[in-house]
């Protein structure tokens, strides 16, 4: 074969090696591009502003102010009294809304308003004595109109929402009275039930997973670091620590689904633990990152330099402290680094916390003390998924949305842990 | 089997106290004592605060042994003193732990000085108790709206405080006599820091063991769920039935008309996962060879990170790029055109989106295998003249096989065990299909289907999860060995 | 001195001539100023204490340098009258064979390890011929009867010595002009080390050879000529025996006579 035929293959294989790069780095960007495109939408919201002048004999009829007098006033009274205060507002700004019927007029603003304005009067019930300014959520349906979901054709099928009252929001949009702004609220809101995605919202969803990694980092840690330190340093060679080697690098190729099933088993059935709590998806995940993590820490210590090590013992140090006191610290960052990655992991996984229950509508935020890791909860990632089940479109765009806010802690948490590997590993 | 405590926080709260006060007061009394004997002159292999940790660990001991020695008596003798009493109000385990829970919760509702106080309520109910009986304690139990059962619910009341009384006493004795033996042990001749050291490592070797436990746990509830799953559906059907259709049945009538075969399920998995390593492993591979043979320090700089991202990604992002942008562009491009309906799940689209989510997998542990060839043979090849492809073709290729296969078969692995993806892109109906552009649902998904339903636990319906969770764990595991073993085997050949 | 490196005897026709080489890692010199004619069919030793730079300019030879990073070569080579950077390297690398300090073998049979030289370079025309090859290789490896029934075992499966044998049938088997041997028998024990200086006093009659070793006793047994190199010098280049019982340098004579070393 001739050297010109030669080097023409070399340049065709080196070529393939670039279209796969290519082709991979590619596929990246398709997956980010698809993903901010169809979630970037959820950080922005359709709100109405209304001044309120509220009737006050109706919604506090003992005239006390008495928050618990005041509870008897369900929110049926509040969404006529927004109804009625919507009208007012329409009328002050001159606009025409007589091509509506009454109901069509209450449409407009999102459902879950009522349950808003009960619970603000309720906080305050000073707030029946004068006007004040209010943002109610629009309708999911507006919401959509105006991040091109929902268009006029569209409308005219849809039982949700009719042309008219696109029509109607155009021109209180153009009078100050309805606007689209960054949505804050997406993140501590709590869900939504399925008619109104416009008020869904990652607070239950961070809370769950927030005590989930603290869990994950309180248990998996400390065992993980045990582990590591006694294989490494203290575990003689006999078919029992070699047992424990090979099921650590087992455990670390199991997939995450077995862990759920493990969880259920063990922890819901067996245990009793309550279904959905954040204790059992955050044990669930502490089995699943610690091989990771004993993994991590174990290369850690082994690029401890043995002479370290020597030195200390050379001062007369025990096994023991030689370890604790100069190959630990010395091994740290490696085991940060190893267990940032860890959570990263355990933050994302999805499968195991279906099957031990998280997979229903939570509502209520589970308490902010530690008793609350046997509240009911959910996850970010399942609130993903659960989104994404219920197939409405609004509900999709938020998931899409909590992705980006899923990657983003991914992301930080990554780099954070590449930055740390990179800044300890000149030490030697 | 019920939970560890039957009123709320009164367990550990009870005992925390008497636990902690002889912990610390044994650390200072040792501690000062082996001081005041350096003091004296005497030279003491242990430090005075090893000291103090050998009592705290003297003292510690036997008294979490003997509070869960208690503890695990008092459950016992609670529950089966509902079986003899109740035995006429329950007749399934699910009533049992119904009426359990319900003497639990009017224990709660009748004790409310009982249950978050915790020790000096527990202390303040017991010395009542002792002094006047059960009114002294809840002078109004039977009047509380809430009780149910009240002769279960007193005989469960006189049990726990029998069992406390014993609990504070025992704790505080065990308490006095190993503080006071600890103590005495503090002399110049005994090495308290070897003992000292001794607990820390077997702390250390007990926490390896949870590892061991935890795979003798999955192996456990696997298997005990799947026999009892054999016990309600014949395998045969589970192992080599070619239908999936679970049906929902009412009551009494078994097994009726549900057929659990697993084979179109492991044909959807194969299926899927032989797609995603067609995409994966030559893009991986090229690409792992580039970036290691031919790529500049700069460039595998840059790109490294960016193909790193790609592992970091949580699965359920894949699993909605695939429902929502992946299987419809197939849809569009090509199901419908060719007439195939208008489903956008697909094996394609699952199969292609996990090939993206395996890349950076086989990509980073290929460069792993190909940095590992010797550079040696890289000179040979050179120095006989070859090109660099010729090279990395007949001898680096060749000699990182081996590897490369191990790697294949992980990620192989990884593939089969994949949930949300599969969930979301691939669909749930099981059938046994050669068309890609169809949906076929997979083990794992099924796994959530059936635990996630509504039906009841102890139905073959929902215990064939079980069955399938046993049969993904076998497979994965059988994968993982093999490619362990390839990699083990050939290693030698250039090591 | 440069002038009696660079004399040409009538005898001694030149294969490789290096002139004003000089070699830099990342900036930092390790040869300079080297001038050197290698003679035809004839084994040249290249001595010197460890670190002093007689790897690195064997190495020049058949351009192995340029497969590191931060190597660069200044000066000029002449392989037979052409300068080595103008030629391919792929085509340099079949006719200057080299044998390196620990045997390489390749994980494959002992057939394919030795035909994997003619056959990227397409030397053979059909499998009969590459036969041929092989087996001739192998005869001038002086391995041949040792391996023949078991050409198609692991080459990696044969002791210290006959690997490197292996190794250097596998240079051979391109019919190369010039042999680069780095420290060959610096892994092997002395029975294989004797068997390959055997066998390079009878590759002289075919290749030319140029050999690094740190021993000195291996040079004088085996080497015609010699080059002491010392610190990045080119310390002085004669027949070996001057070398060794009448060095002109002061620093040649204190090495060989185990003042430095």
């Amino acid at each position: 074969m001739d050297l010109k035929a030669r080097y023409a293959k070399e340049l065709r294989f080196r070529m393939y090696g670039l279209v796969a790069i290519t082709l991979g780095l590619i596929c990246v960007l398709a997956l980010f591009g698809s993903v901010l495109a169809a979630g970037l939408p959820a950080f922005k919201q359709t709100f109405i502003q209304l001044q309120l002048d509220l009737p006050a004999a109706k919604l506090d009829k003992t005239g006390t102010r008495d928050p618990e007098k005041m509870k008897k006033v369900s929110t049926i009274g509040y969404s006529k009294a927004i109804r009625d205060q919507l009208q007012q507002n329409l009328k002050d700004a001159g606009i025409d809304f007589s091509k509506l019927d009454k109901k069509q007029l209450k449409n407009m603003i999102s459902k879950e308003a009522p349950a808003q304005l009960r619970y603000a009067v309720l906080k305050d019930p000073s707030l029946l004595d004068r006007p004040f300014d209010f943002e109610v959520l629009a309708n999911g349906r507006i919401d959509g109109y105006y991040k091109g979901r929902v268009t006029f054709e569209t409308a005219a099928l849809d039982v949700m929402i009719s042309p008219d009252q696109l029509v109607l929001a155009d021109a209180m949009k153009a009078a100050g009275l309805l606007k689209t702004r960054f949505n804050g609220q997406f993140f501590y809101w709590p869900d939504a039930s399925d008619l109104r995605p416009e008020a869904a919202g990652l607070g239950v969803a961070l809370l769950g997973s927030l005590y989930m990694v603290i869990i994950v980092f309180v248990l998996a840690v400390p065992l993980s670091v045990c582990t590591a330190v006694f294989l490494e340093e203290f575990a003689p060679r006999n078919w029992f620590t070699d047992l424990i080697e090979i099921n650590i690098s087992n455990l670390a190729a199991v997939p995450s689904i077995v862990f759920g099933i493990l969880g259920l088993a063990l922890f819901i059935n067996f245990m009793d633990l309550p279904q959905s709590a954040p204790i059992v998806g955050g044990l669930c995940l502490t089995l699943m990152t610690l091989p990771t993590v004993i993994i991590a820490a174990r290369a850690a210590i082994k690029a401890v330099p043995p002479s370290i090590k020597s030195a200390a013992l050379g001062l007369g140090a025990s096994r023991v402290q030689a370890v604790f006191h100069h190959v630990l610290p010395s091994a740290a960052p490696g085991i940060l680094t190893g267990t940032i990655l860890g959570l990263a992991q355990a933050l994302g996984e999805t499968a195991p916390l279906l099957l031990i229950g998280m997979v229903a509508f939570v509502r209520e935020y589970p308490a902010l003390s530690p008793d609350g890791i046997f509240d009911p909860s959910t996850a970010l990632p399942v609130q993903i998924y659960n989104w994404t089940v219920r197939g409405d479109p609004a509900f999709v765009e938020r998931a899409s949305g909590a992705i980006i806010v899923l990657l983003c802690f991914m992301i930080t948490m990554n780099a954070v842990a590449i930055i740390l590997r990179r800044r300890f590993e000149k030490r030697w | 089997m019920g939970g560890p405590c039957f009123v709320e926080g009164s367990n550990m709260n009870s005992v925390l106290p008497i636990l902690l006060l002889a912990c610390v007061a044994v650390f200072f009394l040792c501690r000062s004592r082996s001081l005041n004997l350096r003091a004296q002159g005497h030279i003491m292999g242990a430090s005075s605060t090893h000291w103090g940790w050998y009592g705290v660990m003297q003292v510690f001991i036997p008294i979490v042994l003997f509070s869960s020695l208690i503890w695990g008596l008092e459950l016992y003798f609670f529950n089966s003193a509902i079986r003899a009493l109740g035995a006429d109000l329950f007749e399934t385990a699910a009533d049992l732990h119904l009426l359990r829970e319900s003497i639990r919760a009017s224990l709660n509702a009748g004790l409310p000085g009982l249950a978050p106080q915790g020790f000096m309520g527990l202390l303040m109910a017991v010395i009542s108790y002792w002094s006047g009986g059960f009114e002294a304690v809840i002078p109004r139990i039977g009047e509380a709206p809430d009780v149910v059962h009240l002769e279960l619910v007193l005989h469960a009341l006189r049990l726990k405080m029998q069992f406390s009384t014993l609990l504070l006493t025992g704790t505080s004795l065990i308490a006095l006599v190993f503080v006071y033996r600890a103590w005495d042990k503090v002399s110049i001749e005994f090495n308290a820091r070897d003992r000292v050291e001794f607990g820390i490592i077997s702390v250390l070797a007990a926490s390896s063991v949870v590892a061991v436990l935890t795979t003798v746990g999955i192996v456990v509830s696997l298997l005990s769920e799947t026999l009892h799953f054999a016990q309600m559906h014949p395998i045969s059907d589970f192992l080599f039935g070619t239908v999936w259709s679970p049906q929902f049945h009412s009551g009494e009538v078994e097994g009726y008309g549900s057929e659990l075969g697993v084979l179109p399920l492991l044909w959807g998995t194969l299926y899927i996962s032989f797609v995603a390593l067609v995409f994966s492993v030559p893009i991986g591979l090229f690409a792992a060879i580039y970036l290691s043979e031919y790529a500049t320090q700069r460039f595998r700089d840059i790109t490294k990170p960016l193909l790193e991202l790609l592992a970091g990604i949580p699965t359920i992002v894949y699993g909605l790029f695939a429902l929502l942008t992946v299987g419809p562009m197939l849809r569009d491009s090509f199901t419908q055109p060719l007439g195939l309906g208008s489903n956008s799940d697909s094996v394609l689209a699952a199969g292609l989106v996990m090939g993206i989510m395996l890349i950076p997998f086989v990509s980073s542990l290929s460069d792993d295998i190909i940095n590992a060839v010797p550079q040696s043979l890289r000179d040979g090849s050179y120095g006989l003249g070859a090109t660099r492809s010729e090279t990395v073709k007949k001898v680096i290729i060749p000699a990182a096989l081996p590897g490369i296969i191990g790697a294949v078969l992980l990620a192989s692995s990884r593939a089969i065990g994949e949930t949300m993806i599969v969930v979301l892109g691939a669909g749930a109906a099981a059938k046994l299909s050669l068309n890609p552009l169809e949906g076929m649902a997979t083990i794992t998904a099924k796994i959530v289907n059936q635990l996630t339903g509504d039906t009841e636990f102890e139905s073959p319906e929902t215990l064939v999860a079980f069955a399938l969770g046993l049969s993904l764990f076998v497979i994965t595991l059988c994968l993982n060995v093999l490619a362990l073993y390839i990699v083990r085997k050939y290693r030698e050949e250039y090591e | 001195m440069l002038d009696k490196n660079m004399e040409e005897t009538v005898s001694e026709k030149s294969k490789i001539i290096a002139q004003d080489v000089r070699v830099l890692y990342s900036d930092k010199e390790a040869l300079r100023n080297v001038n050197i004619r290698i003679s035809e069919k004839m084994v040249t030793a290249f001595i010197g204490p460890s670190g002093c730079g007689k790897s690195t300019f064997l190495r020049c030879f058949n351009r192995m340098n340029d497969t590191i990073s931060d190597c660069r070569v200044e000066g000029s080579i002449m392989f037979d009258d052409q300068d080595i950077s103008q030629i391919d390297p792929v085509m340099l690398r079949a006719k200057v064979g080299m044998v390196f300090q620990k045997p390489n073998p390749f994980p494959k049979s002992i057939y394919d390890n030795v035909a994997y030289g003619p056959r990227i370079h397409g030397r053979a025309r059909n499998k009969a011929e590459l036969d041929e090859i092989v087996e001739k290789a192998l005869r001038r490896g002086a391995i041949w009867d040792e391996v023949k029934d078991r050409l198609h075992t692991s080459g990696t499966g044969l002791s210290g010595g006959q690997q490197q044998r292996l190794c250097i049938a596998r240079a051979i088997a391109t019919e190369p002009e010039v042999l680069l041997m780095d420290e060959p028998c610096s892994a092997l024990d002395p029975i294989a080390t004797a068997q390959i200086e055997e066998l390079i006093s009878e590759l002289r009659q075919n290749f030319s050879v140029i050999i690094v070793t740190h021993s000195m006793q291996q040079a004088a047994r085996v080497s015609q000529k010699t080059a002491f190199f010392h610190l990045g010098n080119l310390v002085e280049f004669d027949d070996t025996s001057t070398i060794f019982t009448n060095p002109q340098d002061a620093r040649t004579e204190s090495y060989v006579t185990g003042r430095i070393g």
